[in-house]
């Protein structure tokens, strides 16, 4: 299993200009890592909707990679999405779960089908045409230039544990200043 | 004096065309089947992306706003029903344009939604309008004037905005 935060902190690395769309624990953690990053669409008000978002922006900006941070309770409560993504067959976007088997920002209860469910093969089954799994931190790394680079829709999952607790700043999540910045960001 | 003549798809499509919209987010819906979504597949005008899901719909559609693209939600008021959260989320509290057109199904032609028998058709106005959500009926052929407006104040207002389809189409 790798650290969340420690995994991003390897992603952050290689996403340039993407735009990033990541929920909850993963959108703190992101903001805790890469405040400036403008281009970044926090999808937190309902929950599962983040991968629908990021096909939305993948396919009004064909010429950005759009780069969603899911969770994996998210992405079970949408689970068509997959079937919609793969479908729409958008190059441009990258799909990433962040699978730790538990609802953590709604105290810690265990996924259906935790340890059990495969996301790589669901999103596999469901169309992607390129699929990965990480495990551990140095194969990540060995990797993630691959991964972003992969014919899209691509699908990651990445098995984690949570990492060091970041800064709770839903107040900006939600504030119309986030999605102001986004906007102004993608307009340049 | 005679009845007014039923909304065609035929003018339906041509004021979503005349509204900017580029995309057409879709779930299939008897309402709306055969005279507006089957003439738009192969409308190349239009790029549909078929959902699984409304909800997935919402999102897609909001999103969309944010590239400048125009979109419609085309579905059932099942749907709209299913949605509601993400239309919350997405469109209320986030502001941001959901331009949907929803067919209420079975509704009772020339009867008032809230007085149609279909205890799901009675209810699709008063939800919208408890979340201030505008929506205009569409029923007969003179009402198809107000589906561009509709739209238009979706994206101006930046806000969600609901045409409702009255009878099948």
């Amino acid at each position: 299993m790798m650290r969340r935060d420690l995994a991003f902190k390897i992603l952050a690395r290689h996403v340039g200009d993407a735009i990033i769309v990541p929920v909850y624990q993963a959108a703190q953690e992101w903001r805790a890592l890469r405040p400036n990053h403008a281009l970044t669409y926090y999808s937190i008000g309902a929950m599962g909707q983040a991968s629908s978002a990021a096909l939305g922006l993948a396919l009004g900006r064909p010429d950005k990679r759009v780069i969603v941070l899911d969770g994996d309770g998210s992405l079970l409560m949408n689970l068509g999405t997959l079937v919609t993504i793969a479908s729409q067959a958008p190059k441009n976007l990258v799909h990433f779960v962040c699978e730790n088997g538990m609802y953590e920002a709604n105290g810690g209860h265990p996924i259906p089908g935790q340890g059990h469910v495969s996301f790589a093969g669901m999103a596999r089954a469901a169309g992607y045409p390129s699929v990965f799994e990480f495990a551990e931190l140095a194969q990540f790394e060995a990797q993630v230039e691959r991964v972003l680079a992969a014919e899209g829709p691509v699908f990651a999952d990445l098995k984690l544990v949570p990492g060091e607790p970041p800064p709770q700043d839903y107040t900006f999540i939600h504030g119309p200043e986030a999605r102001a910045a986004f906007r102004a960001a993608l307009k340049r | 004096m005679s009845e007014a003549s039923p909304v065609e798809g035929k003018a339906i499509i041509e004021a979503v065309a005349a509204s900017g919209v580029e995309f057409i987010v879709s779930v299939p819906d008897i309402t709306t089947s055969q005279g507006v979504l089957w003439p738009l597949v192969s409308d190349k005008r239009f790029r549909l992306v078929r959902v699984c899901k409304e909800d997935e719909g919402v999102s897609i559609c909001a999103a969309l706003s944010f590239c400048d693209k125009r979109a419609l939600l085309l579905i059932q008021y099942t749907g709209l029903l299913d949605s509601i959260n993400a239309i919350r989320a997405a469109g209320c509290d986030y502001k941001l344009p959901v331009a949907m057109m929803v067919g209420l199904l079975e509704k009772e032609p020339g009867v008032p939604p809230t007085q149609s028998q279909r205890f799901g058709v009675r209810i699709v106005e008063p939800i919208l309008d408890a979340m201030g959500i505008p929506h205009a009926l569409v029923e007969y052929e003179n009402e198809a004037q107000r589906i561009a407006p509709a739209i238009a104040q979706a994206y101006e207002s930046s806000w969600p905005g609901a045409i409702l389809i009255g009878r099948r189409i």
